[in-house]
């Protein structure tokens, strides 16, 4: 550190206190605030454009605190937006969004933790090819599926439905997933799984027994990951599912960038907070696990 | 490592190699349908039919590589590729780089570290469409920035990128920046709290300075990292879709038009299926680009050591 030119004449005992704001860190602290100021203005101006009036708005400032704090943008956002035809705000997506999540997270962790469980303790001839090929799915362009996806779900008649949406959140979250179970299930000790074998355990009962109560920590993480993944999906929601069924993304994105009617800004900034509220909340509350969720993430391959 | 033989086939004298272990391949079905059927087969499937004259069903009318030869006469493709190009490199450069600063900012033993990071993390929590419709709103000309800086009494100032077909990817960049930056901190700084402390103790004893250190010794080591982050990023960047919906639309005109967007209209707007998939196959030969590089250095490396 560059803080210890300064010497006095007595000494005191035990190491030095650290100067707070010598240049280097003035700079430093500086830097971090300026850039801590760019990436919290979307969010506060959020926050105070959805609780000015109108008549607010037009007068300019975006960045002004609210003169008078209205709670009507949030009301309408959530009961009265209108999309096309239907005027009933963003509460249809918000329930169709939990229709889809919770399934999607469930049935998604459930076949992953399977998954990974199999492959790092029940090896079969081919099934590392097979996990292969799941992790290259990952780097495949959606784009590249959508179609043959739309064909097979025709076929089994839920294209359209909550059921086929879900599906496919199950199927593209899944190479992700199970390589986060393998990976964990791949560490924890093998004379475990052996003593169970010995014991005449079989495949679920080791399963449920002993590996499921062991990998707590990591199915919280695989919630998060999945949770604000499949709330935050815009692309599977808008090509698989009908308006009806539309999940909230979707439908945030139809109610702000419509065409007709007055622009209420209000209305919408308060709309775009209440849709990213969810994975915010869970993100803020689940702190350290969601950095874990994201590390997990990254070292596919 | 190796099973022992399943109970049910122990029964018989000599156990079928099929069932030997069959709770397992029952279990991983799921997982083998996904990879077989969907990826390899929905991805095989979109190849093919990229060679056929489908419109509005698929159908195995044989035409050759002329979807290839109209998608690239067509000016939309055209703009979609150069708009990647651009938001793709810039991204791409200016990510790795804001992420490595950040990281290293917050590396130097600062108070308030998990503060910071939280906030420069949150907005990878967020989705693009909520990312998109936030930028809009302050890039708006009449009430956002350009508004504001106005009326503090610089009246000619012109801040309208979304609204110029030339500056307009570079609107869709900022926010793009805003969402994206933060997670690549997060793995820097993972990679930087995996760098011994006496790689500094060193440096400091041969009076290198910090920001020379960083350069010359700190990054090289710290090459993994980069690669891991520069495939996150290419992988982020191809499937560039609900930031450009939400914030742009495409427009002004086709001027944010990107190739994601190019397909997904072809393929359920314009009716033009054998379009999209010619795109969508392009789009999957630029991965395939990216990614055999990779492969290679990741796994080729990893033998020789």
């Amino acid at each position: 550190m560059v803080d210890q030119t300064h010497t006095s004449a007595i000494e005191p005992s035990g190491p030095k206190p650290k100067k707070t704001f010598s240049r280097a860190n003035i700079f430093l602290y500086g830097t971090l605030i300026m850039v801590s100021v760019y990436y919290l203005l979307p969010l506060y101006v959020m926050i105070v454009t959805s609780l000015k009036g109108m008549p607010e708005i037009r007068m300019g400032n975006v960045f002004g605190p609210p003169m008078e704090i209205t709670v009507q943008p949030w009301v309408r956002a959530w009961s009265e937006a209108c999309t096309g035809i239907n005027c009933d705000g963003l509460s249809r997506g918000f329930a169709n969004s939990v229709q889809i999540l919770i399934p999607s997270v469930l049935l998604s962790i459930l076949i992953a933790s399977v998954n990974g469980y199999a492959l790092s303790n029940w090896k079969f001839k081919g099934s590392e090819i097979f996990f292969t090929i799941l992790i290259i799915g990952a780097f495949i362009p959606y784009q590249t599926m959508l179609y043959p996806i739309v064909i097979i779900l025709r076929e089994i008649g839920l294209m359209g439905s909550i059921g086929g949406l879900v599906l496919v959140h199950t199927v593209f979250g899944m190479p992700i997933l199970t390589l986060l179970f393998r990976n964990y299930f791949a560490s924890i000790p093998e004379e475990l799984f052996k003593a169970a074998r010995v014991d005449g355990a079989g495949f679920w009962q080791i399963y449920f027994q002993i590996m499921l109560p062991m990998a707590l920590p990591i199915f919280v993480v695989a919630i998060i990951l999945q949770v604000t993944g499949i709330w935050n999906d815009f692309l599977f929601g808008v090509i698989y599912t009908k308006p009806a069924t539309y999940p909230m993304t979707v439908q945030l994105n139809n109610i702000v960038n419509s065409v007709q009617g007055v622009k209420e800004y209000n209305v919408n900034m308060a709309a775009t907070l209440i849709t990213g509220l969810v994975p915010l909340v869970i993100y803020f509350a689940s702190g350290k696990l969601f950095v874990r969720g994201i590390a997990a993430g990254a070292v596919k391959g | 490592m190796t099973t022992a033989s399943d109970s049910s086939s122990s029964m018989t004298k000599r156990p079928n190699r099929l069932f030997k272990n069959w709770m397992a391949k029952l279990a991983s079905v799921p997982m083998i349908l996904t990879a077989l059927v969907v990826f390899v087969g929905g991805t095989a499937w979109t190849i093919v039919y990229s060679f056929t004259g489908s419109r509005m069903l698929p159908k195995t009318k044989w035409v050759g590589f002329d979807q290839y030869e109209r998608l690239w006469d067509t000016d939309r493709w055209i703009i979609s590729i150069k708009n990647l190009a651009i938001y793709g490199s810039c991204s791409m450069i200016l990510t790795l780089f804001l992420g490595f600063c950040l990281a290293a900012c917050l590396d130097r033993k600062i108070r308030y570290e998990s503060a910071f990071r939280t906030i420069f993390l949150y907005p990878f929590a967020l989705s693009f469409v909520v990312t998109g419709l936030v930028w809009q709103w302050i890039l708006n000309p009449d009430f956002g920035l350009q508004n504001v800086v106005r009326s503090w009494g610089w009246e000619s100032f012109t801040f309208n990128p979304l609204n110029d077909p030339n500056t307009v990817i570079y609107g869709i960049l900022i926010a793009g920046l805003w969402q994206g930056t933060g997670l690549i901190m997060c793995i820097m700084l993972a990679g930087l709290r995996g760098i011994d402390e006496d790689i500094w103790k060193a440096a400091k004893v041969d009076g290198i300075g910090t920001v020379k250190t960083y350069v010359m010794v700190i990054i090289p080591m710290m090459r993994p990292v980069f690669v891991t982050a520069l495939v996150l990023i290419a992988s982020g960047i191809i499937k560039l879709y609900d930031l450009v919906v939400a914030q742009t639309g495409g427009g002004p005109g086709l001027a944010s038009e990107v190739p994601a967007k190019y397909v997904i209209e072809y393929m359920f707007r314009a009716q033009n299926l054998g379009q999209g998939f010619a795109a969508s196959t392009m789009m999957l030969c630029s991965v395939v680009i990216i990614l055999i590089p990779w492969a290679y250095l990741e796994f080729g490396g990893k033998k020789r050591g």
